[in-house]
């Protein structure tokens, strides 16, 4: 035990503190795009929406390492778009914490605006329809009345959201890398002490992730059961 | 005002062909299940968009196709009723009452209504918390709020018990006894219809199959449609021999009439109460009783009677009044049903 003691005594909790500032920001950036995008595609064609959706969902079924290979090609200083955007502002995305956000932005993405359009579908179309014959605009409609009805489904899908950007590896060590401090996050941390066959310091990242991700899980399983509860009621 | 509704739109495997003008101001649209009577109700109200045609309320026109007008829902000034009602559920009753009107007004038009409706210990609880009567009348409420100048009310009592139908009836008559604009009723219960409505249109497979009076159609409906509609058990074919006689094959009886059988008629109809019971000799325009089925009802007893020289299917439907089963029991079974001739309806 005293082994233990003599690890957490000096413990660089700097990836803990990375992950959530990670997790907390690209959920919030998730979060507004996944519920735009979700409510402008409600109103658009068949054959875009189809085709939309599927580029959309994309990140949740290919490899972390694709999204990686795809983010490089864009935001590679050698590549246009990266070189434009170091030149003209300044601005790292590879091996920097912008692009740990960037990485677990497009990987948990899917996630949340999934689940902000299988939740928009279930609002009830009365509703819309009863809020234009009483004069509401759309945008009022949309902010009103379609989003709070919609509450319990963007709620569990931001949890998700947080969770998998929190915990997201394989984008984040391609884009970001693993700088100590500065886009460490704890799924890299993990993997990096595993070389060293340390088991102890690893053995101790994975119980803080599992000890979130179960609360966050428990969370979500209390959102959803208050939902039914509602839905029982209504 | 008047409403003059020309539209159409296609809609699964028929066209809805709807065409009427009224300055009535309680209309009624009666017509089975997915006859296109509620797609009507959408298209006046703007919720779905016509394919042709137009419609026009008072001077101003919601939707003409050729001059490319389509009123966006939100400016029509109609209000509309759902069958379940489409309260907000996120919403209080004062929010839902006040939702689409502009910040200024909201207050006191809320208030206006929340005492309008009596419903001011309401007036923050939840949708979720309230009875289906109390619901209804939050509805109505919102509908008010916006001053509509046509309200539309898609089947608003059909997924109710009995009961609690007459109870929310009434209340709806009251709500509406002042209420000076007009309203249009889609329903497929005829009592309803009836209740409500000074003027009908009957609608069967996208078409309108009669319009007029209210009264008049339940009386003298003129289409097979709208004959069994109104309430007519018996609707058969006949084939018109003559200017005084029908053959009803179906019950395998010849009908004699006094009066002139229209050229047109296609069909007979014969409310099922208007029978009379006849024991012993074989009068005119009588029908021999065969097997029967009965079917005790609270208030009145049905009989399914087979002819006995028919050869169709198609039974006689018989009521008889629980005041009236007593001869009946005493007398057993007629012989023959009688019909008479003034209560026959000659339908297209």
């Amino acid at each position: 035990m005293s082994e233990v003691e003599a690890i957490l005594k000096n413990l660089d909790w700097s990836p803990l503190i990375i992950s959530l500032k990670t997790g907390a920001v690209a959920t919030a950036i998730a979060f507004f795009l996944g519920i735009l995008i979700a409510g402008k595609l409600l109103h658009s064609g068949r054959t875009a929406r189809s085709v939309l959706d599927g580029v959309l969902t994309l990140p949740l079924v290919l490899p972390p390492t694709v999204i990686g290979f795809f983010l490089l090609l864009l935001f590679s200083k050698r590549r246009p778009l990266g070189s434009f955007l170091y030149e003209e502002f300044g601005i790292r995305v590879v091996q920097s914490w912008l692009g740990c956000i960037i990485a677990a932005v497009v990987i948990s993405f899917p996630l949340m605006y999934r689940n902000a359009r299988s939740a928009f579908e279930q609002v009830d179309v009365n509703l819309i329809y009863a809020a234009r014959t009483l004069g509401m605009s759309e945008i009022s409609i949309f902010f009103r009345v379609i989003v709070p009805c919609a509450k319990p489904g963007i709620l569990s899908g931001t949890i998700l959201t947080f969770a998998r950007a929190m915990g997201e590896y394989g984008a984040t060590s391609m884009l970001a890398g693993n700088i100590p401090g500065r886009t460490a996050t704890i799924s890299q941390k993990v993997a990096m002490v595993m070389q060293d066959q340390d088991y102890l310091t690893a053995g101790i990242w994975v119980a803080v992730i599992v000890m979130i991700s179960f609360g966050i899980i428990f969370l979500l399983n209390y959102v959803t059961m208050r939902k039914e509860h509602q839905i029982r009621k209504w | 005002m008047d409403l003059v509704l020309d539209i159409r739109k296609k809609l699964g495997n028929f066209d809805v062909q709807v065409r009427f003008s009224t300055d009535c101001k309680r209309i009624g649209i009666l017509g089975p299940s997915g006859s296109g009577k509620s797609m009507t109700l959408k298209m006046i109200a703007g919720i779905e968009s016509p394919d042709d045609g137009k419609i026009c309320f008072g001077e101003r026109v919601l939707f003409d196709r050729k001059r490319r007008i389509n009123m966006k829902p939100q400016k029509r000034k109609v209000g509309y009723l759902f069958q379940n009602y489409a309260l907000f559920p996120n919403m209080t009753v004062e929010q839902n009452i006040g939702c689409g009107l502009k910040k200024q007004e909201r207050k006191e038009v809320a208030d206006r209504m929340i005492e309008k409706f009596h419903i001011g210990e309401l007036r923050n609880r939840m949708p979720g918390m309230l009875s289906g009567g109390q619901q209804q009348r939050v509805a109505l409420a919102r509908i008010m709020a916006q001053s509509p100048d046509l309200i539309l009310l898609d089947e608003p009592f059909s997924a109710l018990d009995v009961y609690r139908k007459d109870q929310l009836q009434r209340q709806m008559e009251d709500f509406l006894s002042d209420y000076a604009g007009s309203v249009v009723l889609v329903s497929h219960d005829r009592d309803e219809i009836y209740r409500f409505c000074d003027e009908l249109c009957v609608i069967n497979e996208g078409h309108v199959d009669a319009f007029g009076e209210t009264e008049r159609i339940f009386r003298l409906p003129e289409t097979e449609t709208a004959a069994r509609l109104t309430g007519c058990k018996n609707v058969i074919p006949v084939e018109r021999m003559d200017a005084h006689r029908v053959l009803a094959a179906e019950w395998g009886v010849t009908f004699h009439f006094r009066t002139e059988v229209p050229q047109e008629t296609r069909h007979i109809g014969i409310r099922a109460h208007d029978f009379l019971p006849v024991w012993g000799g074989q009068k005119e325009n009588c029908i021999p009783v065969g097997i029967y089925r009965s079917a005790k009802l609270p208030f009145e007893t049905k009989y399914y009677i087979s002819p006995a020289e028919a050869n169709g299917q198609e039974p006689v439907c018989w009521f008889i009044q629980r005041n009236r089963m007593e001869e009946i029991l005493e007398k057993g079974m007629p012989d023959y049903l009688e019909v008479d001739e003034e209560k026959v309806m000659f339908l297209r």
